[in-house]
């Protein structure tokens, strides 16, 4: 089966997964499209992460499929470094490799993974620097930037990978006030270049203004969804309303 | 030269201090030649010691179960038994089986060969421990970062996780080192001429134990003094600026 743009870029279907005896997510289905960008909200211990994660396959589904551009993640025949080559992903804890500079942070997975030119990805490198608006600190290791900056060259280290899906894990939810804002605006440029994201968030103005849709999980289901103008506006499930009642 | 010769021949006569080993040039010579095998008995330990352990701690790492165990029996080996009676067992026994096993006659490997295949085995057996430390102060969320970026688990290994565990080895890999460098001296037992056999020599001939004692001492206090300075040097570099206790 081929894919074709006009094709859920990612579809899950009726996903479940457990850590032992519980039951994280008890299927879970959803499509997104190529270019848009959809948000997961929800109470802490909903599953939420442990969705994304599933997308990478750095979590397995006990059952269920999950397909990216129609390959099936979860086939134990699939290269997952080849699948792993077109998903993104930046983490809450940032998670930069300390011993590297920023720059060296961004041009590592494109030199080792995908083997391309090391001029050529210096120049891309620092151009996602620019883009990420850290151009000067090229040369600082993590340890001396602050969570934002960390946060905004993680992302920058993910562009560099070229990939066709973004998936961000509560990348904010670590950050000081002040700093949440200089990455949603770096996420949210990207979101307005199409490139397809998955976010799991707590911030409801963000996921209102950039989604073109989102779901609420709670307990491992998928309790409501929609665009977010009506999903805000008019909840329709009492779990949904008294979610959003604590957190607006 | 000679005035140095001299004055050390003026020291024994004078106040009966007797090292041959500055008023003679022949035992000087010789206990020379003790420091440089001794010297080199320490680097080529050290280094296959290491390798030992980063290797030893790859396999450790694998899924197969096969080379999980071989390295356990290892570590259990050189780690449970004493480094004497392993170099004995390589020299003596080891030597004489693989000889007959090849038929070859005379010895299969110099004594100053099985030596440094047992101390490097020794030490390496601990190098795999302190490496294995390192490794698991390396967050698996750094980790797991790499594998979304699709590393090979080589990749993460070389790149991620070795980098940032040796930092975290090195203080205790320092105090492994520095006790390789002593446990040279057991290379005595099977008569390679390192520091210890050749000062034995030296006050067999000329009967200056008390001087050859202390000098020993001091040759020991300041090679491992080197070694010390060296890995402090090392770990200096090797910090990254608001990384670690480096803060």
């Amino acid at each position: 089966m081929t894919w074709t743009p006009d094709k859920p870029i990612v579809s899950l279907r009726n996903v479940r997964k457990s850590f032992g005896d519980f039951e994280v997510l008890k299927g879970i289905s959803f499509d997104v499209m190529k270019g848009e960008v959809i948000c997961i909200i929800g109470p802490s211990g909903s599953g939420k992460s442990t969705l994304i994660r599933c997308i990478n396959a750095l979590n397995d589904i006990q059952e269920g499929s999950i397909t990216l551009e129609g390959q099936e993640v979860h086939d134990p025949k699939l290269d997952k470094l080849a699948l792993r080559r077109k998903v993104g992903m930046v983490f809450q804890q940032y998670n930069l490799f300390p011993h590297k500079t920023a720059l060296q942070n961004v041009m590592m997975a494109p030199v080792l993974v995908l083997r391309q030119d090391k001029a050529e990805v210096e120049k891309r490198a620092r151009s996602l620097m620019a883009k990420v608006r850290l151009s000067g600190k090229e040369d600082s290791y993590p340890g001396e930037l602050s969570g934002g900056q960390q946060q905004r060259v993680a992302i920058a280290r993910s562009l560099a990978m070229n990939p066709d899906v973004m998936l961000f894990d509560e990348v904010t939810a670590a950050l000081d006030p002040e700093t949440v804002k200089e990455v949603l605006v770096t996420i949210k440029a990207l979101a307005e270049e199409g490139m397809t994201c998955i976010l799991v968030t707590h911030e409801m103005g963000f996921a209102r203004e950039v989604a073109d849709h989102i779901y609420f999980t709670d307990r491992g289901v998928v309790v409501e969804h929609g665009p977010p103008a009506e999903f805000f506006a008019n909840p329709k499930d009492p779990r949904t309303r008294e979610f959003l009642d604590q957190v607006l | 030269m000679q005035s140095v010769e001299d004055f050390f021949l003026w020291l024994y006569e004078a106040h009966g201090i007797n090292l041959t080993i500055f008023s003679d040039s022949w035992d000087r010579a010789r206990f020379l030649a003790g420091i440089l095998t001794t010297i080199e008995l320490s680097v080529v330990c050290i280094v296959l010691s290491v390798v030992i352990g980063i290797v030893g701690v790859w396999l450790q790492g694998t899924r197969a179960r096969a080379p999980r165990m071989a390295v356990a029996a290892y570590i259990a080996f050189f780690r449970g038994t004493p480094p004497l009676v392993q170099m004995y067992f390589f020299y003596f026994a080891v030597d004489r089986a693989l000889s007959s096993l090849l038929g070859v006659s005379g010895g299969l490997v110099s004594n100053f060969g099985w030596a440094v295949i047992s101390l490097s085995f020794f030490a390496g057996a601990f190098n795999v421990e302190i490496f294995r430390a390192g490794m698991s102060s390396v967050p698996g969320a750094t980790i797991e970062a790499a594998e979304a970026l699709a590393y090979t688990r080589f990749q993460i290994y070389r790149h991620v996780t070795l980098p940032l565990a040796l930092r975290a080895s090195l203080p205790a890999l320092n105090s492994n080192l520095v006790n390789l460098v002593k446990t040279t001296t057991v290379a005595y037992a099977i008569a390679v001429p390192e520091t210890l056999y050749v000062a034995n020599q030296i006050w067999s001939d000329e009967y200056n134990v008390v001087e050859m004692m202390n000098v020993v001492w001091v040759t020991y206090l300041i090679l491992v003094g080197i070694l010390v300075w060296m890995m402090h040097a090392w770990e200096k570099n090797m910090r990254i600026p608001g990384y670690g206790a480096a803060r």
